[in-house]
């Protein structure tokens, strides 16, 4: 254990005051941990969105040791209930706690002005405080890489798209593979279905078997459960995996899979609590920060079609590639982003139509 | 043409299983009396039970069984509360989902993430190449013949022999039921311990064939749906087979609508099956009388023998 000047000092302080008063001598010696709370949306088990929460979770335990004690609060329902669990947290004498889905949003702000004292970051959301930071992925950018992928091994021009819910952050993913899809293969199109569920695997099921019927020969997914994967390789087709390497639901299918990754971000953001430079940013990150990684491409991928997968990383990566770079139009033709620009994050955030190339309208 | 259509109706029917397997269990517990709403909680402990049990055996065939053993086992618990200890069956019901959520999520545990090869399909040499034909009738795999071999069990069973017969008496009318010396309790509770083993066969079509995984909550609702299916169907076994099917089809038949680009709005397209079934369920059953004389009187009504 190494003992930093700042918990020193925070010590002293505090067994100061200890005399005084005794509620805080609970945290008079620099030896004790900083609690870090986290709220699950889902299970920690999901093997999709909130299990990458708690690999990263893991990895700041396993980076701190005995620095650090952590707790996490699993399948907290968006809504009243999630005030209810932060708050204890937050009584509890956790430090900092994260909280990681989007309908967490108001409860964490509320329970933020509260307890002035205790940090929080907030997953996916907009809302900030003095003591509350938020953080994304720019998954998006993964999209791009999968498009390329599939826009070059599709043979029938059809690609399966299946949506959850048509919220910008799903549409943005829709648009930015149509795009890197058709940059490499202009007749490839792209047809969506709703399944309107984050997680059902038999009807992501159901939908995968639909798209196949319909020619798609290869799918991809914007819902968390791997039972696509398993239908297409039952069907002999490909798949992309989302939020973890879904390989082993079908290694021949899975060409692979856009990762989210929090764990260099945790780890960071701890790291800055331990020195005092915590401060509440907005935090998106994408393929160059680490947030957003590809699953290894499928060997089984011919080698010019994994080359030019990994040039897309690498040039998403240095800057060089922007996956909303104009020109670009959308399904009715008119141009939305110009030659030689390209779209604002707050554009990308609020996107709301499908650019050329998606087949069918998109549910208002 | 009628190729294309071909993996389409076998879609429908994988979709259709799970609810016929759950939906003809429960159909013989309500027709002896008992409402048991726990159906969601004992497809989960089916689901997980045929899964872990298939991959720490490596047989398919003890999955099943675990399965309806574990559905039965569920049932067991409700039958304890709700016929020994006269709890409130709605209430109990309920409970009895939730704890199937938790015990399901509890034991699979481990499970999450792991894939299983797919439920064999029972290929006839010869016959399962005959084109449409072939794919449709033979090729299945043996849950799919179960499920409809169990309609018919089922039918026949409640219609046509004498131990049906005095089972729809008791849900008819228990204290009469009594009084001429049949036991009551003793009826519901096999009533409600096949009804949970059908749940847990639904459950475990799910985990062995579907989608051949666990997943924690992985029913995700088809067993509210089931329970629907019941009281749709008027508690005949032949119109729960129509409503299943009908239900997977327009499952199945929106998301081509949507795949093949229609402007319907998408959200609209994922309630059609429940409104499509409603509506054929109410139209074919909408007299009056028959929706009388087919629902059991005594329908979670608790049974007193001391009275």
């Amino acid at each position: 254990m190494r003992i930093t000047r700042r918990h020193f000092a925070l010590g002293a302080a505090a067994l100061g005051g200890a005399a005084t008063l005794p509620f805080g001598s609970g945290r008079a010696f620099a030896a004790d941990p900083l609690k870090i709370g986290f709220v699950y949306v889902g299970p920690v088990s999901d093997h999709g969105y909130t299990y990458q929460h708690d690999v990263g979770r893991k990895a700041v335990e396993a980076k701190y040791g005995d620095r650090v004690s952590t707790t996490f609060v699993e399948n907290v329902p968006e809504g009243p209930d999630c005030e209810r669990v932060v708050q204890q947290l937050a009584q509890a004498g956790h430090g900092l706690i994260y909280t990681t889905s989007f309908g967490f949003m108001n409860p964490t702000i509320k329970v933020a002005q509260r307890f002035p004292n205790v940090k929080f970051e907030h997953a996916t959301g907009y809302k900030r405080a003095d003591n509350v930071a938020t953080y994304s992925g720019r998954f998006y950018e993964g999209r791009t890489v999968a498009g390329t992928l599939a826009g070059k091994m599709t043979k029938s021009n059809i690609i399966g798209y299946i949506g959850s819910f048509p919220i910008p952050e799903v549409v943005n993913g829709i648009n930015a593979f149509t795009l890197a899809m058709r940059e490499v293969n202009p007749q490839a199109q792209v047809r969506v279905i709703w399944v309107n569920s984050w997680y059902d695997p038999g009807k992501e099921a159901d939908a995968a078997k639909a798209l196949i019927d319909q020619g798609a020969d290869v799918i991809t997914q914007h819902t968390d459960s791997p039972a696509p994967i398993q239908v297409a390789q039952e069907r002999g087709v490909w798949a992309i995996g989302q939020s973890s390497d879904m390989t082993r639901f079908g290694p021949k299918s899975h060409m692979t899979a856009v990762v989210e990754v929090w764990d260099g971000y945790y780890v960071d953001r701890v790291q800055q609590v331990f020195d005092g430079t915590w401060k509440p940013t907005d935090t998106w990150g994408g393929l160059a920060s680490g947030m957003v990684e590809m699953a290894p491409f499928n060997p089984a991928l011919p080698e010019d079609v994994r080359a030019l997968g990994q040039q897309a990383i690498d040039d998403i990566k240095s800057g060089k590639r922007h996956p909303f770079a104009g020109p670009f139009k959308n399904q009715d033709g008119e141009t939305v982003v110009p030659a030689g620009e390209a779209a604002a994050d707050e554009a990308i955030l609020s996107m709301n139509y499908y650019v050329e190339g998606v087949q069918g309208s998109l549910p208002k | 043409m009628i190729e294309a259509v071909v993996p389409i109706l076998l879609a429908v029917m994988t979709a259709a299983t799970p609810l016929l397997f759950a939906a003809t269990g429960e159909l013989v517990t309500e027709k002896s009396g008992v409402l048991n709403l726990g159906v969601e909680g004992m497809m989960l402990v089916g689901a997980v039970a045929g899964f872990v049990v298939t991959m720490a055996t490596g047989s398919a065939v003890l999955g099943i069984g675990a399965a309806a053993a574990g559905g039965a086992f569920l049932a067991l618990l409700f039958a304890v509360l709700t016929l020994g200890l006269l709890a409130n069956q709605v209430a109990t019901g309920l409970a009895l989902t939730l704890f199937g959520i938790g015990l399901s999520a509890l034991i699979g545990q481990s499970y999450v993430g792991i894939p299983l090869d797919r439920l064999p399909r029972l290929d006839v040499p010869g016959l399962s190449d005959l084109p449409v034909v072939g794919a449709l009738v033979f090729g299945h795999d043996a849950l799919i013949y179960l499920s409809l071999v169990m309609v018919g069990v089922v039918h026949w069973f409640l219609y046509r022999t004498r131990k049906g017969l005095i089972l729809r008496a008791v849900g008819e009318n228990h204290d009469a039921a009594h009084a001429i010396g049949y036991p009551v309790l003793t009826i519901r509770l096999l009533a409600t311990l096949f009804g949970g083993a059908m749940c847990g066969l639904g459950g475990a079509y799910l985990s062995l064939a579907y989608t051949p995984m666990w997943a924690e909550d992985m029913v995700a609702g088809r067993g509210w749906i089931a329970l629907a299916l019941v009281v749709f169907a008027t508690w005949k076994p032949g119109r729960v087979l129509a409503g299943a099917y009908l239900f997977g089809g327009v499952t199945i038949a929106q998301l081509h609508v949507q795949g093949a680009g229609f402007a319907v709005p998408s959200q609209f397209l994922s309630m059609l099956p429940y409104l499509a079934t409603i509506l054929v369920l109410v139209l074919i059953s909408r007299d009056q009388v028959r929706i009388r004389l087919n629902a059991p009187a005594c329908i979670g009504k608790t049974f007193h023998p001391a009275a």
